[in-house]
């Protein structure tokens, strides 16, 4: 056994070492296969993909690996003089055309039934904002805000000192699932209030992009069986948090899916109603301290310090400290060519005059305002 | 070419260069002025790496340890920016100066003092795009792609960032047209098109290309300099504009410019193949139209990397169709390359071994980039680590071990003295193990659904994403090896012969190593 | 490509001219970004980096005429120069490319999906049901609020006549070095760059008649387009009767002969160059 057999043999042992070690087990090595039709044809044709270049790979390396070994100068040989074949050329010009004919068909295949979006029972438009998603369930009448799960937040800060592998589901969990049922055909509208965001769940084998201004279609069905919570993340990047805008699917049967509809309805009402009240200050701060953990710390940071130079302090700040109007202003309707949104749209008056309220007292800033929700009801 | 009849050179140039740092900066000379670009290129290969280290520093495990998320997001634009436009390019140009007038028997690169402009563009260019690291808001983070209205978001950098790239444009371009001018023109009488090395041939077409898609890139970052500062709508709906139509352009130059970054490389390796099999390259004439294929091809799949935008189906199949038919002429040149080595007498120089590890892992980039084009699954691998295996399996293994591969191979020419082959040996080695244990482990993270371009993941990632960072550190360091070789090669050794290989041929070797300062002022003609 | 008679190919000595061009070009493009994001020095290292450019250029090209002009140069040169310009200028068609794709783009996919065409029909009843502007448009965000429309008549029509008469008035001027009909070839070159002239001049009376009807480069996808499209032009153009100019001057201190003229045929090409993009521009921003 010379040494590149030798070496050669160690490889493929410790290769085979490898991918049997019980440690592995739990790794995932390989797409998924899903929850869909869908999904199953493109983890099919992955594998078979994959299988169809393994067998021209074993082809290719495995006539190298006979000519680094047999024709080596080492041993004496000689080398020959040909440098062309006619046939040769023709052979492994139209056999691989054939091949990839024969990949293409049930590509196109599967890529027209991935894009017929037509007799949806279900359509829910997808909103990416820096960075959440905003879901609105058109039929139904209910619209709602998904962004990372606080236990995430606050442990994915520079040096938060909290370790990851305590916190459930680390950067995969979200306040408020996307929630579809079982067996119906659903279509997704997907646009952005911003930049370009990407919806993905792997579990259901479709990504698009969110691109502002426009809306691009895709849709799934969900097999019967596979009730349960799958999980995917933002696959365009976004800017600074596009890691931290995950994306989780809670699959329900029909009965659970409508149980869960009336209980949404019915809070978006009493939402509705409590504009209408005076609150206090204490209840605004609650409230406020609330909301801006959830939409506004991912830039302004908790401590209202800003990022010097990309997101501007709000503690000590002179807007705020000062004027009301247009803090209010800025709050509901962004402030253009920057990341700062318009929350006009994605917020209620309620959250929107808690979350004023707040900044306005919170960190040191001790104006006393009080912003009530029927205050922002009016400026709309 | 088997039949090199060549003049021994006259005397009748045989200056020196001026002395001093003058010298470099002024010189005309084509070998000069490869000698800058590899340099200029192997110091910005250090400054990318580096950036790609902090970046497999912070993956190392789940959470934010040394970087904010901005931050990362800035050390992947720059790494990609300093790594296509400041390593690659710039060594395929240094490589190409260097060697294309000896090659053709051309006494110089055509237009001398553009050449020299061609270089000293690109420090001030980089020294434009690196001093945004320090500006209001940091260097662009929306990733190389500067894709709006993300990169619009970009603070004091943007406008800065924008006239660096087209500086780097023009650099391009300018060097793309000295090196056509030269093919066209210089090349030694007797050397027909079908007689030029392969080198030679790659980089004639890989010129083309750049001519025609460095304007693009520079009308697309224009427009996004109008976006910002100028009121146009371009890329906002609201205008009538499109985020997409940006894309579009871009990719219209950037996947030609992906065969920028490899079809130099594919040359080298047709000129180190040969030589240390002591046989001809096999299937010549293929060859070239494989290289001509794959660059024409190469301006009809651009969308391919944008598969998910949400096209009309009509072009997801149509670029689907396109990309797929490029496996065919990449097919042909592993296949021609097999065939080379089959029944030669081989040995295993160092040049070779990166040759040979360049085959191997190219066509494992080939591989993932079939399955990539396949549109209906490229929707699950889209915008994951499985795309940064694939791009990085073509590139590093691929693009970078082919410019490595023709350093080593024209080394001893360039100093006249022969490089510490063992240390050679040790640097494939271990880049090579190396740069697998760096990058294959992506293919499962993707797989596994990570995103790209995240500068914190979920703890189900943790083992790969370590493993990762061993790679990374491990090829990083083995690189110093290279530097160090290379600087005791410059400083002396063994001599080296005219001919270096026993299995070289072509007009290099004819000339002495070291080359004089002017070589070929007298052409040789070629039977 | 002809095969040129060998010599001695001229590999000029050392060159200081490009590190003053780099440093230039750094001034210019480095000086206007920082006036972008509101520097005040920006705009004075700008016009440094300007005249710095020019400098470089009158050294430069100095060299290279006086070389010229001492014989230096023989046919194998002169065809790595014929080679530099042709391609430069094919960089330069790429580059206006561009700007036309992002035109087509715009009317025929992006403005027709935001109208509700194709699979635009979602993308028109959530976002924009309003909307209802074919071309010339300013968006659905009716963004600087004008939709005016820059006619081809009579202006543009007059540009395209004065344009292509000027393409004749060089041609003619090349006939006549050829024949080395010295007066000619002055006159030639004098009209010549006289039209090239008067076509900014109109531009800039167009570009008047827009604005007072509102029209800027912020009207939506419309302005952006003809603004950039005719905008870059006319830039191009004022660049080749530049070069024409200066060919012009060099004439008149008798340079050129009938077998040696490179310098005035690559003029000549651009202005060509510039000649059919605006045939291009006449046909798809004006008539169509």
């Amino acid at each position: 056994m010379n040494l590149s057999q030798r070496v050669s043999g160690v490889l493929a042992g410790a290769a085979l070492a490898l991918f049997t070690l019980p440690l592995w087990a739990d790794w995932q090595l390989n797409l998924t296969q899903g929850i869909t039709d869908i999904s199953r044809r493109v983890y099919d044709m992955h594998m078979m993909v994959l299988w169809i270049c393994v067998a021209i790979g074993i082809l290719v390396f495995g006539a190298m690996a006979i000519s680094i070994v047999k024709h080596r100068k080492s041993k004496g040989v000689t080398a020959a003089t040909f440098h062309e074949s006619i046939t040769a050329e023709m052979l492994w010009t139209v056999v691989p055309f054939v091949i990839l004919v024969a990949m293409a068909i049930p590509a196109a295949k599967t890529l027209i039934a991935m894009e017929d979006t037509s007799d949806a029972d279900i359509t829910i438009k997808i909103t990416g904002h820096q960075w959440k998603w905003e879901y609105e369930y058109l039929n139904e009448g209910i619209r709602f805000i998904s962004s990372l799960h606080s236990d995430s937040r606050e442990a994915a800060v520079l040096d938060s000192g909290i370790d990851p592998a305590t916190v459930d589901n680390y950067l995969l969990e979200v306040d408020q699932p996307m929630v579809l049922p079982v067996g119906k055909k659903i279509r997704f509208l997907l646009t952005s209030n911003d930049v370009i965001h990407a919806w993905w769940l792997p579990a259901l084998a479709i990504k698009k992009d969110a691109v502002p201004g426009f809306i691009n279609e895709m849709w799934t069905n969900i097999d019967a069986d596979k009730v349960g919570i799958y999980r995917g993340q933002c696959a365009e990047l976004c800017g600074r948090d596009h890691g931290f805008m995950p994306i989780v699917v809670e699959a329900k049967t029909e009965a659970d899916y409508n149980q869960w509809v009336d209980q949404k309805l019915a809070a978006a009402e009493e939402v509705a109603n409590s504009a209408d009240r005076e609150w206090d200050m204490a209840e605004l701060m609650e409230k406020g301290e609330q909301v801006y953990g959830s939409t506004c710390a991912a830039c302004h940071q908790a401590s209202g310090a800003g990022v010097t130079g990309v997101f501007p302090a709000l503690a000590g700040n002179q807007m705020v400290l000062e004027d009301i109007e247009s803090h209010i202003d800025v709050v509901m309707n962004g402030k253009l060519g920057t990341a700062m949104q318009a929350f006009a749209a994605q917020l209620g008056d309620v959250d929107i005059a808690a979350v004023i309220t707040y900044e306005r007292n919170a960190w040191g800033n001790d104006t006393g305002d009080v912003i009530q929700p029927a205050v922002i009801k009016a400026t709309r | 070419m088997n039949a090199y009849a060549t003049h021994a050179d006259d005397h009748h140039d045989h200056h020196g260069p001026a002395p001093g740092l003058m010298r470099w900066v002024t010189t005309t000379n084509h070998k000069d002025i490869g000698t800058l670009y590899l340099w200029f290129a192997f110091i910005m290969f250090f400054i990318g790496g580096f950036m790609a280290l902090i970046i497999r520093t912070e993956l190392f495990q789940p959470g934010l340890q040394i970087v904010d998320p901005h931050f990362f997001n800035q050390m992947t634009t720059l790494h990609a920016l300093v790594m296509i436009f400041g390593v690659i390019m710039p060594a395929f140009v240094g490589l190409a100066n260097w060697m294309l007038p000896m090659m053709v028997g051309a006494p110089d690169m055509a237009l001398p003092r553009m050449n020299n402009w061609s270089f000293w563009i690109l420090p001030f260019g980089f020294a434009m795009m690196l001093s945004t690291l320090f500006m209001e808001g940091g260097a662009p983070a929306a990733g190389w792609t500067l894709y709006p209205p993300l990169s619009l978001q970009t603070g004091d950098a943007l406008p800065f960032i924008i006239f660096s790239i087209h500086l780097l444009g023009i650099s391009s371009i300018m060097g793309a047209i000295n090196i056509i001018a030269t093919i066209m023109n210089l090349r030694a009488p007797g050397m027909t098109f079908m007689k030029m090395p392969l080198f030679v041939w790659t980089w004639f077409i890989t010129a083309y290309l750049l001519i025609a898609v460095m304007p693009v890139l520079a009308g697309a970052v224009t427009m996004l300099l109008t976006d910002k500062f100028f009121g146009t709508s371009f890329f906002d709906a609201a205008g009538g504009g499109d985020p997409v139509m940006f894309q579009h352009i871009f990719w219209f130059f950037g996947h030609p410019e992906v065969y920028i970054l490899i079809l130099p490389s594919f040359g080298l390796v047709s000129e180190i193949i040969p030589t240390f099999s002591r046989k001809r390259l096999f299937g010549y004439s293929s060859m070239v139209y494989a290289t001509a294929s794959i660059a024409f091809l190469s301006f009809i799949v651009w969308a391919h990397h944008m598969f998910t935008v949400g096209m009309p189906l009509i072009g997801e199949l149509f670029f689907m169709f396109s990309t797929m038919l490029i496996a065919v002429p990449t097919g042909v040149k592993v296949f021609n390359w097999v065939s080379t080595m089959w029944r030669g007498s081989l040995t295993f120089e160092t040049p070779m071994l990166f040759a040979l590890g360049f085959v191997v892992m190219f066509t494992i980039g080939g591989f993932s980039g079939l399955m990539l084009a396949m549109t209906p699954i490229d929707f699950q691998y889209h915008d994951t680590y499985f795309v940064v295996a694939h791009f990085h399996y073509v590139l590093v293994p691929g693009a970078v071990f082919g410019i490595i591969g023709g350093v080593y191979y024209w080394l001893p020419k360039w100093t006249g003295n022969r490089y510490n082959e063992g240390l050679g040996k040790w640097h494939f080695w271990l880049s090579t193990i190396f740069v697998n244990i760096l990058f294959f482990p992506m293919h499962f993270l993707g797989l596994a659904g990570m995103p790209r371009r995240i500068p914190d993941y979920a703890v189900q990632f943790t083992d790969f994403n370590q493993i990762a960072t061993i790679g990374a550190f491990g090829f990083g360091f083995s690189q110093i090896l290279f530097l160090i070789l290379v600087v005791k090669c410059i400083r002396g050794g063994e001599k080296a012969t005219d001919r270096v290989w026993e299995g070289a041929r072509g007009l290099e070797w004819t000339l002495s190593s070291p080359p004089p300062y002017h070589t070929f002022s007298v052409q040789p003609v070629i039977k | 490509m002809a095969e040129v008679a060998r010599g001695h190919y001229f590999v000029p000595e050392a060159a200081k001219w490009p590190i003053v061009g780099s440093i230039a070009l750094t001034l210019i493009m480095g000086g206007f970004a920082a006036y972008l994001n509101g520097s005040a020095l920006g705009s004075k290292f700008s016009i440094v980096g300007f005249i710095l450019l020019v400098v470089m250029l009158f050294g430069w090209f100095g060299t290279v005429i006086r070389e010229s002009e001492s014989g230096t140069y023989q046919p194998w040169e002169d065809m790595s120069f014929r080679l530099g310009m042709s391609w430069f200028i094919f960089s330069e068609v790429m580059f206006f490319a561009v700007f036309f794709g992002a035109l087509y783009y715009a009317r025929v996919l992006s403005v027709p999906w935001l109208l509700g065409e194709g699979t635009g029909i979602e993308t028109h009843l959530q976002l924009w049901n309003t909307y209802s502007e074919i071309w010339p448009t300013n968006g659905p965000g009716d963004l600087g609020e004008s939709d005016f429309h820059m006619g081809w008549w009579p202006l543009p029509f007059l540009n395209t006549i004065i344009l292509l008469s000027s393409g004749v008035t060089v041609t003619w001027a090349h006939h006549a070095i050829k024949v080395n009909h010295r007066a000619q070839i002055i006159i030639g070159l004098f009209l010549t760059v006289a039209l090239g002239f008067l076509f900014v001049y109109l531009q800039g009376v167009e570009y008047i008649e827009a604005f007072h009807a509102g029209m800027t480069l912020s009207s939506g996808i419309y302005g952006s387009t003809f603004f950039m499209l005719t905008g870059f032009h006319g830039m191009h153009v004022t660049l080749g009767a530049i070069m024409l100019t200066v060919m012009l001057f060099r004439a008149i201190r008798g340079h050129f002969t009938p077998e040696r003229h490179f310098a005035f045929e690559a003029a000549a090409w651009y202005w060509h160059f510039v000649d059919v993009v605006w045939l291009g521009l006449f046909i798809f921003v004006y008539i169509l």
